[in-house]
């Protein structure tokens, strides 16, 4: 890792902007000021993204404090998992982050392997590969349609919808299911690519990049949309570090971490790829480094389509997986982040316990910071930034 | 008695047109927003999914009349009314044809803009009563954006009417026989455009509805058919901007060229019913592409860009007309 370390203990700098336009009550005039507004936004709000329930301080439309409560969508997925044999556990975790289940089942899989010692073939780590950046793609086409939405942009949102569906029908062909996928388990994947698969796969790829950069014009491309983004939510980089943001929004405020590159697994190693990084640290950074990384999706898939070697697509692993003593972290780079699973085992069937580091809930944590001081539609526009999942964040 | 007949059957023809708009424009924005999303919008009730706005009415009519335990009876009771009445005085003094309008009043154009500026009162009395937070910061958005917004109206539509010399709207109309005011007042109708867009509450500028941040705003609380008046208002004021337009910028009932042609004359009101809904069409376009605009650049944008830009081409405007014009 080229990254220069820092003191994430330092104390971090006022990590927001206080927007222009509205201006507090001047001193002086107290006895005009007014009380503040407690406002519930969500657990039922189109802009929280599930079940998110976010307690705002207003004072007129400008947040003065905020605070993100979570846990409305909690299942106890780390409980059951541990009454789950191995090979069933990839069932729950597909529930946990639902726009990409394939992730968090490769982290699971990949921490079930170093623990047992399975070498996974290579064409095993090709395939998992190409899913997941499949996948990568399906989800970051919903966070920008829905980041259009927070905006007030309908358009894009259903423009996207069109592409990912694309998506999810080449992964049902591949996995045989949409969302709930329980495809890469430990020691490979389930199922060998089915024949012909790279046909779909190139048919989406030859209209990925006109697609894109449609919905990127309507989107991006536009004034009102730039204006309600630059300068907005800024996360200092400090902040983020201390935060321990991931993903999109940690490269957005110019920290070069990405999982993929830095901790490789699966095939990224044998992939030519770039890891995109702003340093501005607003909500327009973080629209352009997650646009700027489907492309970059697009273009390992287009490698791994073409080099896609021969050979078995999973290891011999026996029926029921009894892993030897012991504890094991694997991480990958899911659409919001470092995605880790930490399993120990106790050497029965079952794991003695999992966690799961889940992005998402880090990169929310950072809420009750960045809110406070925007207004509201900065609010709503700050929380659609951070590409927050519920059920990964509840689990 | 006899007097007031005409006048009784002029008023209802009105109400006719409002309601027959109502379903058509929400059917119309439907489908527009649909193909615009690349979706097909409404299929399924009756042909081309025709019925579904009837099929809505129905379902508003029939729902259960709700209101909240801690809201304002009166004010809640009324407000839809305070709404709506306007936007249907505002009818009145359009001309449709020659000699085609409800009322034909000097000051037409001075009536239609008064009662559309009662609209915010009617909007904050919503977003107060229903004792709801989300409302009320809506009915406050409300009230500020058509403040700021109405002056830009205001001043963009005076350049019309120092070419015609009138506020009678009919005047206004039959002064543009040989040259549609839009030419020489461009400047006026970009701001008009765009004013008469944020004085609709349409995206980018439905700040009051705002659905990814206030859920609907002032409308949160309101079910039944008075969300309906509610709406149908909405939908109004879109047909009155458009329709005010036309009268301002396109030359009402006239066709180009054909001004003085019997049959384009006769076609009058149909002629201007279509240049008003091609402005309705711009209108759900922008609605359809755009984000929404922040609620401070939104005043920003309204008190320092187009009320300036505004005031200086009325001045311009008289300039010109006083010292090169009229000679």
């Amino acid at each position: 890792m080229s990254e220069p370390r820092l003191d994430v203990h330092a104390q971090p700098g006022p990590c927001w902007s206080v927007p222009k336009g509205l201006r507090r009550v001047p001193k002086g005039l107290d006895e005009l000021a007014t009380e503040h507004l407690v406002l519930n936004m969500g657990p039922q709000h189109p802009s929280t993204h599930g079940v998110l329930h976010v307690l705002l301080e207003l004072d007129g439309e400008e947040v003065q404090a905020a605070e993100a409560s979570v846990g409305y969508l909690h299942r106890g997925i780390e409980k059951l998992a541990e009454s789950r044999k191995y090979h069933q556990v990839g069932t729950l975790l597909d529930r946990s982050d639902y726009l990409a289940g394939l992730h968090t089942e490769a982290a699971f899989a990949m921490a079930t392997e170093r623990l047992a010692e399975i070498e996974v073939p290579r064409k095993a780590e090709w395939i998992r590969a190409l899913t997941m950046e499949l996948c990568r793609l399906a989800s970051h086409y919903v966070w920008a349609g829905t980041y259009g939405m927070d905006a007030g942009a309908m358009a894009p949102f259903l423009y996207i919808m069109r592409d990912r569906e694309m998506i999810l029908d080449i992964l049902e062909a591949i996995t045989g299911g949409r969302m709930m996928f329980n495809y890469i388990r430990p020691g490979g994947v389930f199922a060998d690519l089915p024949a012909g698969i790279d046909q779909p796969i190139r048919a989406f790829l030859s209209t990925f990049e006109t697609y894109l950069a449609e919905m990127d014009a309507l989107l991006g491309g536009n004034e009102i949309f730039q204006a309600r983004m630059h300068g907005v939510g800024v996360i200092s980089r400090e902040t983020a570090m201390a935060f321990g943001l991931a993903g999109g929004t940690l490269r957005a405020s110019g920290v070069d971490f990405d999982v993929r590159r830095d901790m490789p697994y699966a095939a990224y190693p044998e992939l030519d790829f770039d890891v995109p990084v702003a340093t501005g640290g607003d909500c327009w950074d973080r629209y352009v480094v997650r646009i700027e990384e489907m492309r970059q999706a697009a273009r390992m898939i287009r490698q791994l389509v073409d080099g896609m070697p021969e050979g078995d697509f999973t290891a011999k692993v026996p029926k029921v997986l009894r892993p030897p003593a012991g504890e094991m972290y694997a991480a990958v780079e899911s659409p919001r982040g470092e995605l880790g699973i930490h399993i120990v085992s106790d050497g029965s069937a079952t794991p003695y316990r999992m966690r799961v580091r889940s992005p998402a809930y880090y990169n929310l944590a950072i809420c009750d910071e960045a809110l406070a001081g925007s207004l509201i539609a900065d609010a709503v526009v700050i929380l659609g930034s951070l590409d927050i999942v519920l059920g990964e964040i509840d689990r | 008695m006899n007097a007031v007949a005409p006048i009784a059957i002029r008023i209802l023809a009105m109400l006719g047109l409002l309601l027959v708009n109502g379903v058509v424009l929400i059917y119309m924005l439907r489908k527009v927003l649909g193909r615009l999303h690349i979706r097909i919008g409404p299929n399924r009730v009756g042909p081309f999914g025709l019925l579904q706005t009837v099929a809505d009415v129905v379902k508003l009519l029939t729902k259960e009349d709700l209101m909240p335990d801690s809201a304002d009876k009166w004010l809640f009771w009324i407000a839809p009314f305070v709404v709506f009445v306007p936007s249907f005085l505002a009818y009145l003094p359009l001309a449709f044809g020659p000699n085609l309008a409800v009322t034909r009043l000097d000051t037409g154009l001075l009536f239609l803009l008064a009662v559309l500026s009662l609209i915010p009162i009617g909007v904050l009395m919503a977003g107060w009563a229903s004792n709801s937070k989300w409302s009320l910061v809506g009915g406050m958005r409300a009230a500020g954006q058509q403040i700021a917004y109405e002056v830009p109206l205001l001043l963009s539509v005076l350049g019309p009417v120092m070419m015609a010399g009138s506020l009678d709207l009919s005047k206004i109309i039959e002064a543009q026989k040989n040259l549609w005011f839009v030419f020489p007042q461009f400047i006026a109708f970009i701001i008009y455009i765009i004013a008469a867009q944020a004085d609709t509450q349409q995206t980018p500028f439905d700040m009051s509805e705002a659905e990814s941040e206030l859920i609907t705003g002032f409308a949160n609380e309101y079910g039944g058919m008075r969300f309906g008046f509610l709406f149908l208002a909405e939908f109004s004021n879109m047909f009155i901007v458009a329709a005010l337009g036309t009268a301002l910028f396109f030359g009402g009932w006239y066709l180009p060229f054909l001004a003085d042609n019997p049959i384009a004359l006769s076609l009058g009101p149909v002629i201007f019913i279509a240049k008003a809904y091609i402005g309705i069409f711009v209108m759900m376009w922008a609605r359809g592409a755009l984000p929404r605009i922040r609620v401070d650049q939104l005043l920003a944008f309204a008190w320092k860009a187009l009320i300036p830009i505004s005031l200086s081409w009325v001045v311009i405007w008289a300039c010109i007309q006083r010292l090169v014009l009229v000679r």
